[in-house]
């Protein structure tokens, strides 16, 4: 019987841009759920969520923090979308110096979204729930795990060989003598 | 702590260029709330009676409610006051959007605003960083783009901004403060004017503290769902049938009655107009309806409007929903109220028609409607010749045109423009809130109780099953037992009143938007907020005590609070009038009866000034003090309402 092949599950958050509203629930919700003890304070500044709009050109679009880097990237481009010229930065999550989004405005640290984890797990992160909109909504899509390659012989007679250079015989089988008791 | 708001007002006096942060009492909180209670509370206290309008020394005051920049969703409304020169009262003006939630965040719960600039300047609040800058190179940039270049100038896309247009700038009365597709109406954008202010960009990232969280967080949510979920919020951003106003309000100079304007031919033409050109439907903050209808009409400037918004300005010059598209974006850059200001040129143009005026007031003006409405809002906003007459407001203008002029002021009430309603018999409750009221517009004082009955027993009976916003169960009996709009006694026309109009206090103070709270329970009953459940946000959001009573008691001491400022500034019983031709059938004997009996009800006297007794119950007796220092109080007032 072939064994069932690992997988694992890929939360995701769909942006619609014509559904968003502009409201900022999104920012206010995260903002509650992250302060700490949760809901205690609200403050957009800490959400790790924005929405960029510019009322004169109809943008209006919700991004999440991700990872934090160091520097700007060094040529953008830009998308048009219906007419609409839209920069990359509009849809991108980095946590980056060109703006001031996605820092803590206290310590200036970078903020992340962690999908509103936590125990008891939430049926879908907060910026979702509150987006009546339906401009963001919850994917979880399940999907197949990649494998980690056999080793084959040879890497493993060499990797031994090295062991065995590097701290001796007696000590590589005294080693794996205490492991395979376990 | 301080929970729900800051406790700082920012004080900035413009002709000294000095700028302060300033803590507010909490007790002030407790009594007054925020928005307009507590800048009601600021202008009796630091505004004199005989301050005129345009005296460095009148304060123009932003702000935000209790209740800004909490979880409750729909709370978003900042409150501008100040002295209005139409009527030299308490201006009452609210804009929704994201400003007062911006400047929580920053830091503070007000802007206090004195002086007079040397020239145009706006004000940067950039958390505990605030400065006075200079805006000359704004002169004459229209609103929204102000803000579109503030945002580019401080290089921060997330500044919130309020801004006057060229309106603003020329001290025109009907000039509006615009925010973000919101206006600030009702005759504060005069002021900003001549303040030399031409606008605030205010950016925050500070937190607001919540005193009981979880709790507060899980009400939200429900009654986001709610929101969301029910009628309540604009429901002509969605439906397109809009025969009711064009039916039943005016034309023109509030005159002409259409009552069967309204085809599906029109409407299906009319939809696909709003299709055709609109972007998105847009909320305001943590509101998860979307009332304003975003639309870009060929060759002009983007704007957004709501409601009642896109018919005022076609139908004061008998045009289609295209006229409106094509001038109201304009208007809107120029920062132009759309109530009023379409009800000015319609009066000019029927002064024009009655020989008033004549076409040498009008040099160069164009034969079609069209081009002539456009024609005198460029005279106006420029204050360029009859313009700089009619800048003033109807009234006003007609006190300056003379000759006759006074007659076709025919839709005012204390000097400001009315909605254009003209009716058959007098329901008795609207006579008192138009003639009684001092938000100046029956949109800001209706709301709560239904506009017309029902008309069998058991439709009244489910209406009244489910009205969970009803504050005391004598308004289901009233409601159960009426039958006929103008078959209300006098003391219930009082109570309606005066329910219609603790909601409305209670949502400027809190910053609740009306169309999920005091103006929408009037249509079907079912509304987001009520006096049931806004003391339990307060409570909750502010960690001080509130129950029902004490809402109720709050929002009476606020209107009573008001009315004295106005009183102060000469507001008496013979200004309390509704448009004499609002009504086609009146009865002088009978209204006059009436507002006795509300002033009794009230516990004010006969003149319209409520008495010691009553102000002593506010705990206003500061209020009854001071009146009765001025004169204005005789002291035998206090023993008896009926003694004036």
């Amino acid at each position: 019987m072939k064994a069932r092949q690992a997988t694992k599950i890929i939360k995701e958050i769909k942006v619609d841009i014509n559904k968003c509203t502009g409201c900022r629930a999104c920012e206010m919700a995260c903002s509650a759920f992250h302060s700490k003890p949760k809901y205690s304070s609200i403050n957009p500044a800490r959400s790790r969520i924005r929405v960029v709009v510019d009322e004169l050109n109809d943008e209006y679009v919700p991004i999440r923090a991700g990872d934090y880097t160091v520097a700007e990237c060094t040529g953008r481009h830009t998308y048009a979308i219906d007419g609409k010229d839209y920069s990359e930065c509009s849809f991108c999550g980095a946590v980056c110096p060109s703006r001031d989004f996605f820092f803590e405005p206290d310590s200036g640290l970078p903020l992340k979204c962690d999908m509103c984890e936590t125990v008891p797990a939430l049926d879908q992160p907060w910026c979702v729930k509150v987006c009546t909109a339906d401009s963001l909504t919850y994917v979880e899509r399940e999907v197949p795990r990649d494998e980690k390659p056999q080793p084959t012989r040879d890497q493993l007679e060499i990797g031994l060989e090295f062991l065995i250079n590097e701290y001796g015989m007696e000590a590589i089988l005294e080693n794996l003598n205490r492991k395979s008791k376990r | 702590m301080r929970y729900a708001e800051t406790g700082f007002d920012l004080e900035i006096d413009l002709t000294r260029g000095s700028i302060e942060r300033v803590a507010s009492p909490l007790d002030m909180t407790e009594m007054y709330l925020g928005g307009q209670g507590a800048a009601a509370k600021i202008l009796w206290d630091r505004v004199s009676p005989g301050t005129d309008p345009f005296s460095p020394d009148n304060l123009l005051i932003f702000s935000a409610g209790i209740l800004h920049a909490t979880p409750v969703p729909g709370v978003n409304r900042t409150a501008v006051n100040t002295i209005s020169p139409q009527t030299n009262l308490m201006a009452h003006s609210l804009f929704g959007g994201f400003f007062g939630p911006e400047l929580k965040h920053a830091g503070y719960d007000k802007i206090i605003i004195k002086g007079k600039a040397p020239d145009l300047v706006y004000l940067y609040i950039h958390n505990d960083k605030v400065e006075i800058r200079d805006a000359t190179h704004l002169r004459g940039v229209g609103s929204t783009e102000t803000g579109d270049r503030l945002k580019k100038e401080l290089k921060d896309p997330r500044v919130q901004v309020a801004a006057i247009g060229l309106a603003g700038e020329n001290r025109v009365y009907m000039a509006s403060i615009e925010h973000n597709h919101a206006s600030a109406a009702r005759g504060v954008g005069v002021i900003m004017g001549d303040k030399r202010l031409k606008a605030i960009a205010v950016r925050g990232t500070k937190d607001i503290n919540i005193a009981h969280p979880a709790e507060l967080f899980q009400m939200s949510q429900e009654l986001h769902h709610k929101i969301d979920s029910s009628g309540c919020g604009d429901w002509m951003a969605y439906d397109e049938d809009d025969s009711f106003h064009h039916n039943h309000f005016a034309w023109g100079n509030a005159r002409t009655r259409l009552k069967n304007y309204w085809s599906k031919e029109l409407q299906d033409r009319w939809t696909s107009w709003k299709y055709d050109h609109m972007d998105r439907q847009t909320g305001c903050y943590n509101c998860p309806k979307e009332c304003r209808n975003v639309i870009k009409w060929p060759g002009k400037p983007r704007f957004a409007y709501k409601c009642y918004g896109k018919d005022t300005y076609h139908m004061a010059a008998f045009l289609e929903l295209d006229f409106s598209y094509e001038i109201l974006g304009v208007a809107q850059e120029y920062g132009l109220d759309s109530y009023s200001t379409p009800q000015v040129i319609a009066f000019a143009l029927e002064l024009l028609e009655a020989g008033i005026l004549t076409d040498k007031d009008f040099p160069g003006m164009p034969e079609d409607s069209r081009g002539r409405f456009f024609y005198i809002m460029e005279k106006i906003v420029r204050r360029e010749g009859i313009g700089d007459i009619l800048a003033d407001s109807v009234s006003h203008a007609a006190i300056r045109i003379g000759n006759g002029a006074e007659a076709y002021d025919h839709n005012t009430t204390k000097k400001f423009e009315q909605l254009p309603i003209k009716l058959g018999k007098v329901n008795p409750a609207y006579f008192l809130m138009i003639a009684t009221g001092e938000k100046m517009s029956i949109t800001q004082i209706e709301g709560s109780f239904p506009q017309d009955p029902l008309p069998t027993p058991e439709q009244r009976q489910a209406f009244v099953d489910k009205w969970e916003a009803a504050p005391d169960e004598k308004f289901k009996q009233y409601f159960l037992n009426w039958e006929k709009r103008a078959d209300i006694t006098n003391q219930v026309a009082s109570e309606i009143t005066e329910w219609n109009e603790a909601m409305h206090y209670v949502d400027d103070a809190t910053g609740l938007c009306g169309f999920v709270s005091s103006f929408r329970g009037q249509f079907g009953g079912d509304v987001a907020y009520h006096m049931n459940n806004i003391p339990d946000c307060i409570r909750l959001a502010t960690g001080i005590p509130f129950d029902k009573d004490k809402l109720w008691k709050t929002a009476q001491r606020i209107r009573t609070l008001v009315r004295a400022i106005n009183v102060r500034r000469g507001l008496r019983r013979k200004d309390e009038r509704p448009p004499e031709d609002h009504w086609a059938v009146r009865d002088e004997e009978a209204e006059q009866k009436l507002l006795s009996d509300y002033y009794d009800y009230k516990g004010w006297n006969h003149d319209a000034i409520p008495t010691r007794q009553t102000l002593e119950k506010l705990d206003l007796g500061y209020v009854a003090d001071d009146l009765e220092e001025r004169g204005i109080l005789m002291v035998e007032d206090g023993v008896s309402a009926k003694t004036a």
